[in-house]
């Protein structure tokens, strides 16, 4: 797959304080980019670095292939966790001049922009100074100043921060929307079940450095532990419980179920075959439920981050 | 450039746009004129009155000199004795009662004269009282002498001290009292426009900080173009300002004077008072002398400099504010900063007011004019003394380096403080961020 962006051995320091640690990361085109980590692990810093804002120490970042030019950030729309706007200014007037330093023209933003009120049925806010506005209202007018400029590369941090269930699930339509149609999507976020339902692609960031990359699919692969889930009905609870506590390493577990079983995650050796388990728990009794445990975004974030 | 372009706009537009600058472009300028007009309208009322002041003279000797004027009478006291005069300058609520005593030798008058009245008389009218018993008894004690007063008169010549400078430029008093206004014009003018338009720039920082949009225009912007767009859009909402005020302030005053008939600018102010008492020349000649004087002035090098040193001075000045501005969270935080930017203004004020005026080209003048923090308003107050064009071009030089000293300073500054959140930088920390 094309890379849009990479960052090639990036490193920034504040003082003696080393932010960012020799981070190389690859973003390919068209893919929606997880950049995670615990809080202070350096995101923002690389996310800056990304914009311009700040300057890093050592490395380079490469925007399709070459390196970033001061017009990139027309190519650039950044969503800061940290966002607000004037508050005095009406929503149309200041929506029209952040377009303009992004490089479009006051007629283009201005068809652009009627656009996305449209679409986001906000059009008769433009009138409206952002203080007679509510948060999550205002929120949206943030997002429509991110993509106004189609960039080919948007930078979310935290986007669904003051949003509703309602327009959260409107915007992350937008941004599934918005990748659809070609742009790359970089996504920093706490929120793991939005990763799982989003990100292609992760990065895991920890303590400055880079510590986790790769397709989710790939490190969920990666962080299978052979387990199972399994259900098995049997006259004999206590015995069958006992053998099983022998032969495999068992943890408890509960999910729902209409039958009155025995319910076990059960870990089975590297070079064995689940089909062994399957057969071993036919004999038992009867099996009404199987299912391979997949680590969860959740769980390597922890994992991860403990690790380390 | 083009961005340069739209902040300078948006800056300028949300200031001018802004309903307290708006108010106060139009209150100011009439609250200045109505207090002139008070002023003048309350002196007027002051000269109105009719003062009255009895006069019991046992010596029988000065009675007859006080004259009579518009506002000030004399009522003089016959066969009384002191304590029934003073009952009856009390009773009839008179301004005072001045009280001159039988003597037996003319000098003895000196220590005798006395003044009551209901409060402490107006320093004034004691001396101009003065005055006329020490001029009869003068003339008096020379009459005893044997001597002719009147000759004395006559024969008096006055002496007034022709000023020129070695190049042969003349120079005189009224000359010394138009440079001071000039110069201390200029220099109170760069003073104000520092505090009032400094101060807007960073409170316009600190907008963009707690409004948390700074992130998403420094993702378009350099943050040294938000500034200098900031600095630039700034200044010219306060040139529009400042013009609006003169223009208003004509206007005003024009139509107070029309309605009410008053002159805001016939107040005597002491410079004026100066003025006539050094020109026993009618108008006619005052307003030539002026004419002349002004004539006289190094025009071209004073409005020049007045540029270069408001320039220089102003942005110097306005960076720094900026940078306060991007080191704090909120306004309430900016004190611990402000001391040491408002310091040197002040001090240059006051050099300017105190030494200058004393002596434009004394040490401590000089020396004040080199120093770039307090140079734009001290040089500004010199220079229409004659000040060498080497000397300002020295301190222009001094000031500009400074100034682009400053202004990357501030800018580092800026760029770092503008994304810290949350937290109050002290003066290390803000010494830190200049090597990020």
């Amino acid at each position: 797959m094309e890379k849009l962006l990479v960052a090639e051995h990036v490193s920034k320091s504040f003082g003696d304080y080393k932010a960012l640690n020799n981070i190389s990361i690859e973003v390919p085109r068209g893919s929606i980019f997880g950049l995670l980590g615990p809080n202070g692990a350096g995101k923002t810093t690389f996310i800056r670095i990304i914009n311009q804002i700040t300057m890093p120490d050592s490395g380079t970042i490469l925007l399709d292939g070459k390196p970033l030019q001061p017009n990139d950030i027309q190519n650039i729309g950044y969503l800061p966790e940290e966002r607000g706007l004037y508050k005095s200014m009406k929503v149309g007037e200041q929506v029209l001049y952040l377009a303009q330093l992004k490089g479009l023209s006051k007629q283009e933003a201005r068809v652009r922009l009627k656009y996305w009120f449209d679409r986001l049925e906000i059009g008769d806010w433009w009138n409206k100074k952002i203080q007679e506005l509510s948060k999550g209202m205002a929120q949206k007018i943030q997002f429509v100043v991110t993509v106004l400029h189609q960039p080919k590369l948007l930078i979310f941090d935290e986007p669904f921060s003051g949003f509703d269930p309602i327009n959260a699930t409107l915007i992350k339509d937008e941004i599934l929307k918005l990748r659809d149609d070609g742009a790359t999507v970089i996504f920093s976020t706490h929120r793991m079940e939005s990763v799982e339902e989003m990100c292609d692609h992760i990065a895991l960031i920890h303590k400055s450095n880079k510590v986790l990359d790769g397709r989710l699919i790939d490190i969920k692969r990666a962080y299978k532990s052979n387990t199972f889930e399994v259900g098995l009905l049997t006259e004999n609870k206590t015995e069958v419980s006992k053998i099983l506590k022998d032969q495999f390493e068992v943890f408890p577990t509960s999910f729902k179920s209409i039958n009155d079983g025995l319910q076990y995650k059960i870990k089975i050796p590297e070079n064995s075959s689940p089909n062994d388990l399957v057969q071993f728990l036919m004999s038992k009794g009867q099996l009404n439920h199987f299912a391979e445990v997949i680590p969860s975004a959740n769980d390597i974030f922890i994992e991860t981050v403990q690790k380390n | 450039m083009n961005h340069l372009r739209l902040i300078i706009h948006r800056e300028y537009i949300t200031k001018v746009r802004n309903k307290s600058f708006i108010i106060m472009t139009f209150l100011s300028p009439l609250i200045m004129v109505g207090i002139f007009t008070l002023v003048a309208y309350l002196s007027q009322l002051n000269n109105d009155s009719i003062r009255t002041i009895s006069v019991l003279d046992d010596s029988g000797l000065f009675a007859n000199e006080f004259e009579n004027t518009e506002t000030l009478k004399f009522n003089i006291l016959q066969d009384f004795d002191l304590s029934e005069a003073k009952k009856i300058s009390e009773l009839s609520e008179d301004y005072g009662l001045l009280f001159i005593p039988k003597v037996e030798k003319i000098e003895d008058i000196s220590n005798a004269v006395a003044f009551y009245s209901e409060d402490s008389a107006s320093l004034q009218q004691i001396d101009a009282i003065e005055d006329v018993i020490a001029e009869k008894a003068n003339a008096l004690r020379l009459k005893e002498a044997g001597i002719d007063a009147e000759g004395i008169k006559k024969l008096r010549i006055r002496v007034r001290a022709k000023q020129e400078t070695y190049q042969g430029q003349e120079t005189s008093k009224l000359g010394s009292i138009l440079k001071l206004g000039f110069g201390g014009a200029a220099g109170y003018l760069l003073f104000m426009f520092i505090i009032i338009y400094g101060n807007m720039i960073m409170r316009s920082v600190i907008e963009e900080k707690t409004s948390r949009i700074i992130e998403v225009i420094i993702s378009s912007v350099k943050p040294i173009q938000l500034l200098l767009g900031k600095i630039i859009g700034t200044t010219l909402a306060g040139i529009t300002q400042f013009s609006a005020w003169v223009i208003l302030m004509g206007v005003f005053s024009l139509i107070i004077s029309t309605i009410f008939g008053i002159e805001p600018s016939e107040m005597q102010s002491p410079q004026e008072e100066l003025i006539r008492q050094n020109l026993d020349g009618g108008t006619q000649q005052i307003i030539q002398d002026l004419i002349l004087e002004i004539h006289n002035l190094p025009i071209a090098n004073l409005v020049i400099m007045f540029l270069m040193f408001f320039i220089g001075g102003y942005l110097l000045y306005a960076s720094l504010y900026a940078a306060i501005g991007a080191a704090v969270d909120s306004e309430t935080d900016t004190q611990q900063f402000m001391l040491p930017i408002l310091m040197p203004l002040i001090l240059a004020i006051y050099v300017g007011f105190f030494t200058v005026i004393e002596n434009p080209h004394g040490t401590v003048s000089q020396v004040f004019s080199y120093i770039p923090f307090t140079s734009p308003v001290v040089m500004l107050m010199r220079i229409p003394f004659g000040v060498p064009l080497w000397q300002q071009l020295l301190s222009l030089t001094i000031l500009f380096t400074t100034f682009i000293g400053t202004v990357w300073s501030a800018a580092k500054i800026y760029r770092v403080g503008i994304l810290m959140y949350g937290k109050k930088a002290s003066y290390k920390e803000i010494f830190k961020w200049l090597k990020y």
